[in-house]
């Protein structure tokens, strides 16, 4: 004979699991949906289209690719010397000028900064020095991997005193922001309209939510209040150009999330950033994409970049 | 009377509902627990391999699920329209690869796959030579047995049979592996400048034991027509026999018998093309330890670090299926827009005219003189 008590206790497990099952295929259904490419009524950028250029001289080729200038920051928490060794000498040398900020040594931090406090830092100390002297400001994470000639490209028709903020998008209810582990793009004027927001009020500075905003979200909220969107950046096939995950892993889902027995390629020719890099995988995709190739394929490009110097890597 | 009762009812319906709650939240535990299970993310397990063993053959599983399916990079024409071909589909019609991949029957779906829909695609012609037929694959029957004993009897039965159908098909006739990746772009480069009616072959070469060296069997290998005709021969003449079952190595020693010379496929900075791992191991330093056998059998001064390998390498091996379509991506389609890469080759005299005769366009780059290498 079950008793009443044995009864309610099945009943309550059969409902726990029910509910459980629910949850989790909402959830994934919930995850899939935003997987899915954003819809044209949003904002995104496409990479130009050159055909306008086709006829220019080499000495206006060089001209165009000198005029774009980029600072990159990498901002993170790194116990590990070789890591800021690995990324100095690999792609921050093709930056116009690189600034690593460590949080765990870095002069300009305290530490009880929280992670927004120290993007907010960064960029405040960032504007104040190199505002002018800069046309865009990519922000990135220490394991992130940048291919800077195909940021260049990206922007290159791009007014930099015009509002853009780009990199790859996730939604938060009804906020788009980039997320930091795809890189986060800055215009000049966005910058500027940043700080001048900063130094004016501390709303976004101190905002202290039920639930804590990740820095990513935080400068999405400050953005929004000073007219700056978020955008993302897609190839001619709709492909994500900004990358949070390594090459091998979007190989990996890409082929685990289509049934299909022939995938269409994972990633684009010009994507910009990969991220989750271990120092070795960065010392590998340098020689990939900056030496590894195959002979007699060539390419009629708009933009002519030459490889820095003193260097023997690239 | 009626209260007490009440009252009993009351305790018991609460403790009723606390069970029930009790249940409800081990259920939804336990059930989300199996659901993560079920569910789970395939956590990427990169072992840290060292192969221990230059003749060793790989072990089966490093751990990895199998990767389901293909990978087409192709499939967007799109991004390449502004990618000018010429002088690769030059070099495809006058430098003729045939491209025999040694793999097994349990192999093909788990390796040989991805070997299909990647580099293979690039040679003239290309056949998987396994032990037992397979007509769907397609899959060439050596009949012979598997296992690793069997590769030296496998090569010498893979390159008879390629000689009996195939001779006039090509001009130079590479071995691989199935965890071989083949830039064949590039292979065509390096024998653009030979002459496949000479007795010679390419690969990564090793200096033990054989007095000119002997070519690395993962790495790759690479026979001219002439090559292949004298092996071929050699074994209807007994000159070379099965001597041992360690590939390279009697492969090697043949070759050396029938003089064929074994050629330097360095490029011209003299950074080696035929890797027999994958770049990581070449290109971090101190990867590979100082005891490692690897030191003490390179031909040729082995360099670690960025001058460890040729931009325009020709093939690394232990490549798992993952790896395949991450190199097919990094060498056929990820690229810095407009960079004017440091290494700039050119194709032999001969070859140049020809071609601009043939193309009869203005393309500087055909031009370019190939000294444009800062580092030796």
């Amino acid at each position: 004979m079950v008793s009443a008590t044995g009864v309610s206790f099945f009943n309550g497990m059969l409902v726990g699991s029910i509910c459980c099952v629910f949850i989790t295929m909402f959830g994934q259904i919930n995850m899939r949906h935003r997987g899915r490419t954003q819809d044209h009524e949003h904002h995104h950028l496409r990479l130009p289209n050159t055909k306008d250029f086709l006829n220019i001289s080499e000495a206006q080729r060089m001209e165009l690719s000198k005029n774009i200038r980029i600072y990159c920051i990498i901002l993170g928490e790194s116990n590990d010397e070789h890591y800021w060794a690995v990324l100095k000498e690999t792609w921050t040398k093709h930056c116009d000028k690189a600034e690593l900020y460590n949080t765990k040594n870095d002069n300009l931090f305290n530490k009880e900064n929280d992670k927004w406090t120290q993007m907010r830092k960064t960029y405040q100390h960032v504007f104040e020095k190199h505002g002018d002297n800069y046309s865009w400001f990519f922000l990135a994470h220490p394991t992130t991997f940048a291919v800077i000639e195909n940021l260049k490209y990206l922007l290159f028709t791009k007014d930099a005193s015009q509002p853009f903020y780009l990199g790859h998008i996730a939604t938060s209810g009804d906020l788009k922001y980039v997320t930091m582990k795809g890189g986060t793009v800055l215009s000049m004027e966005a910058l500027k309209r940043l700080n001048s927001f900063l130094n004016k009020t501390k709303k976004c500075a101190e905002q202290r939510a039920f639930w804590e905003l990740s820095a990513d979200m935080q400068l999405a909220v400050c953005l929004k209040y000073v007219g700056v969107l978020a955008e993302n950046a897609e190839d001619s096939e709709g492909r994500a150009i900004f990358n949070t995950k390594p090459i091998a892993h979007l190989i990996r889902e890409t082929m685990s999330n289509n049934r299909q027995p022939v995938v269409e390629g994972c990633c684009s020719d010009m994507a910009v950033t990969f991220s989750g890099l271990t120092p070795q995988k960065m010392t590998v995709m340098m020689y990939g994409v900056y030496r590894l190739r195959a002979f007699g394929h060539y390419f009629n490009d708009t933009l002519i970049f030459l490889p820095p110097n003193g260097s023997e890597n690239d | 009377m009626s209260e007490i009762h009440f009252r009993e009812m009351a305790s018991k319906s609460w403790l009723n509902f606390l069970t029930f709650l009790c249940g409800s939240a081990i259920g939804f535990v336990l059930c989300s627990q199996l659901l993560s299970i079920l569910l789970g993310e395939q956590k990427d397990i990169q072992p840290n391999i060292l192969h221990n063993d230059p003749h060793g053959r790989h072990s089966d599983d490093n751990g990895q699920s199998p990767l389901e399916g293909q990978m087409n990079f192709d499939a967007d024409v799109s991004q390449h329209k502004d990618e000018n071909t010429d002088i690769a589909e030059y070099l495809y019609q006058k430098v003729k690869i045939l491209c025999w991949v040694m793999t097994g029957p349990q192999n093909l779906e788990k390796k040989a796959k991805h070997v299909k829909a990647t580099w293979a695609q690039r040679c003239n012609k290309v056949l998987f030579m396994s032990s037992e037929e397979n007509k769907d694959f397609p899959a060439v029957g050596l009949k012979t047995r598997e296992g690793r004993d069997q590769l030296y009897w496998k090569t010498i039965k893979a390159f008879q049979y390629v000689h009996e159908h195939y001779l006039e098909d090509a001009d130079w006739f590479m071995k691989a592996d199935d965890d071989t990746y083949v830039i064949l772009d590039n292979l065509r480069w390096l024998l653009s400048k030979y002459n496949p009616e000479e007795p010679i072959y390419f690969g990564r070469r090793f200096k033990p034991y054989v007095k000119q060296g002997y070519m690395s069997g993962g790495a790759g290998y690479v026979l001219s027509k002439e090559a292949l005709k004298r092996f071929v021969n050699a074994f209807k003449t007994d000159e070379c026999t099965h001597s041992s079952s360690i590939e390279d190595l009697a492969l090697g020693r043949c070759m050396e018998i029938i003089n064929v010379e074994a050629g330097d496929s360095r490029d011209t900075t003299g950074k080696e093309t035929f890797h027999p791992f994958v770049p990581e191991h070449h290109l971090i330093k101190g990867y590979l330890p100082k005891t490692f056998w690897y030191w003490n059998y390179n031909y040729y001064p082995p360099v670690e670090g960025p001058g460890c390998c040729s931009d325009l390498a020709v093939s690394f091996h232990y490549v798992d299926p993952t790896t395949m379509y991450e190199l097919e991506y990094l060498v056929y389609h990820l690229r810095p827009y407009g960079y004017l890469y440091r290494y700039q080759p050119a194709l032999p005299e001969n070859m140049l005219k020809e071609i601009s005769q043939v193309y009869k366009h203005e393309d500087p780059k055909v031009k370019r003189e190939p000294s444009k290498e800062k580092h030796a």
